[in-house]
């Protein structure tokens, strides 16, 4: 999930923003990983994530393949977590995102305790993430540094765009959706809430923050970016 | 990816959503229509979006009476109402736009979903990027601007001139014809992808040279270039990459921490050399 590295946004921006993984090792520990991701993602919905997902099968907020022409007026939101959870079904990565380091840290205290034998990473600021590392005494293996975009950078978007965007690495909410959603929220046709669940569906690995959208959709409302 | 005309209403929903900006509304065949020297196969479109399946002529009908009186439906912006996206059907040398953009699709060569890498999420359990090693990941075309295979070729034909160490288990190294030489398959090389990640480990002496060759052929390119440094941390979960980063004017705020949990369980193990030599 190189997908978690390269999120745009300064220590203030990020502070709020805390990724757990567990990902299986082909041909080292993949053979008996599925019932493992499965309680993985069970333990950590005891921790209130705002949202988990399976790389491979979609987040808990998705997309419906028939929607009633209703919905353009009451859409049934809800976020659908035992689907997440018992659709695991091949040795992939599953994750939980979390809004506050607690929960992220507590959560990371029990699956010490339950010895999954699955790697673990944290993906948040590095500052966040090394806090983390020492209020539970757990000494980081290995560390991975996002050293920013480089290249033709006038290609990128403004801030705010960046910021919605990039929460899903793999490039799957566009620029312009990101921008349309920032329009519509400051024209008032969609609060803030609903932007973000528009774009949560479009992130296929559930590592999407509706919180920190929705801190970044409401500063957008407030002021330009 | 392509769109029923016979079903497209051209509400304009998937226009804004294309990560490449490869939709448009055709105004003569008022249709939406994809560019596809442009579009990726990311699938966006396609999974992303939920789908009503309401009958095109009666939508078109109502929108042509609302139009006439400048009225405007709010409809859902994630919603293709008549269901018009079509999946294609792939062949080679198009099939590697959809393993290189769409997360969901695995990698043959890595069995690995998104692009495709490990990288130090595995560390715990492979020790691929020991003490004294910096693994780097080289991204391209992220965040949503897209690459072609050329533009990659002319980095890794550089890194390959460098003391460094192609990672094997890599969706990028596996279509090189040639990892002494960073030459990747030539059918391949006018394809555009959403993103793709270079992967390779060296001496952490070696990091400032790499990361300034990195900048000057970044420069040249007409795309974005991510970059992620890596590191094995000590008992102490320090590490001396950091300070070198530091000294070469990188800042970083955010961060992939492996926590050292994983161990291999398998009953047999895969032996497999995991990395290709460059030089």
């Amino acid at each position: 999930m190189t997908n978690t590295l390269h999120r745009y946004g300064d220590e203030h921006s990020l502070r709020n923003d805390f990724i757990v993984f567990a990902i299986p090792c082909r041909g080292y520990n993949d053979q008996d990983a599925v019932p493992k991701l499965r309680q993985f993602l069970r333990m950590a919905v005891k921790h209130d994530p705002v949202n988990i997902g399976d790389g491979s099968r979609g987040s808990m907020y998705r997309p419906n393949r028939s929607l009633n022409p209703m919905a353009h007026w009451s859409r049934d939101t809800k976020p659908d977590i035992e689907e997440v959870v018992e659709k695991v079904a091949n040795p992939t990565t599953v994750a939980a995102v979390f809004d506050n380091k607690t929960a992220a840290e507590t959560f990371i205290e029990e699956l010490r305790k339950a010895d999954l034998g699955l790697s673990i990473n944290l993906s948040a600021s590095i500052a966040n993430a090394q806090t983390c590392c020492h209020d539970i005494d757990l000494p980081r293996h290995s560390v991975e540094y996002s050293l920013g975009f480089i290249g033709k950078t006038d290609r990128l978007a403004d801030r705010q765009v960046l910021e919605l965007s990039t929460m899903c690495g793999h490039g799957m909410i566009s620029f312009t959706f990101a921008r349309k959603m920032i329009d519509w929220v400051r024209e008032g046709r969609r609060t803030p809430e609903q932007a973000c669940r528009y774009m949560s569906r479009f992130c296929s690995c559930g590592i999407y923050n509706p919180t920190r959208a929705k801190e970044i959709l409401e500063e957008a409302m407030l002021r330009n970016s | 990816m392509l769109i029923d005309e016979k079903k497209c209403v051209a509400c304009g929903n998937c226009v804004s959503v294309c990560p490449m900006g490869a939709i448009h509304i055709d105004p003569v065949k008022r249709r939406a229509t994809v560019n596809q020297d442009e579009c990726v196969e990311c699938y966006t479109c396609y999974r992303g979006m939920s789908k009503e399946h309401l009958n095109p002529v009666i939508v078109r009908t109502i929108r042509r009476i609302g139009g006439l009186f400048r009225w405007r439906f709010d409809p859902e912006p994630d919603v293709c109402p008549t269901d018009a996206l079509t999946e294609p059907e792939l062949s080679w040398p198009r099939v590697v736009r959809r393993a290189f953009s769409d997360p969901i699709v695995p990698h043959e060569s890595t069995g690995v979903h998104g692009r495709g890498t490990e990288e130090v999420k595995t560390n715990d359990v492979t020790n691929r990027v020991g003490f004294g090693d910096a693994g780097f990941t080289i991204e391209f075309g992220r965040p949503t601007v897209g690459v072609r295979f050329w533009q990659i070729q002319e980095m890794t034909r550089e890194l390959a001139k460098m003391d460094l160490t192609f990672e094997k288990r890599n969706p990028v190294t596996s279509l090189m014809t040639n990892p002494v030489t960073g030459d990747l398959r030539e059918d391949i090389l006018n394809e555009k992808i959403l993103s793709a990640i270079v992967e390779f480990k060296a001496s952490l002496r070696n990091v400032p040279a790499i990361l300034r060759k990195v900048k000057e052929v970044a420069n040249r390119l007409d795309t974005i270039v991510a970059i992620g440094a890596a590191a094995r941390c000590d008992e102490n979960g320090d590490n001396e990459l950091e300070e070198i980063l530091r000294q070469e004017s990188f800042g970083f705020v955010r961060g992939k921490t492996n926590l050292g949990l994983g161990r291999a369980s398998n009953a047999v193990p895969e032996a497999q050399e995991a990395t290709v030599s460059a030089t």
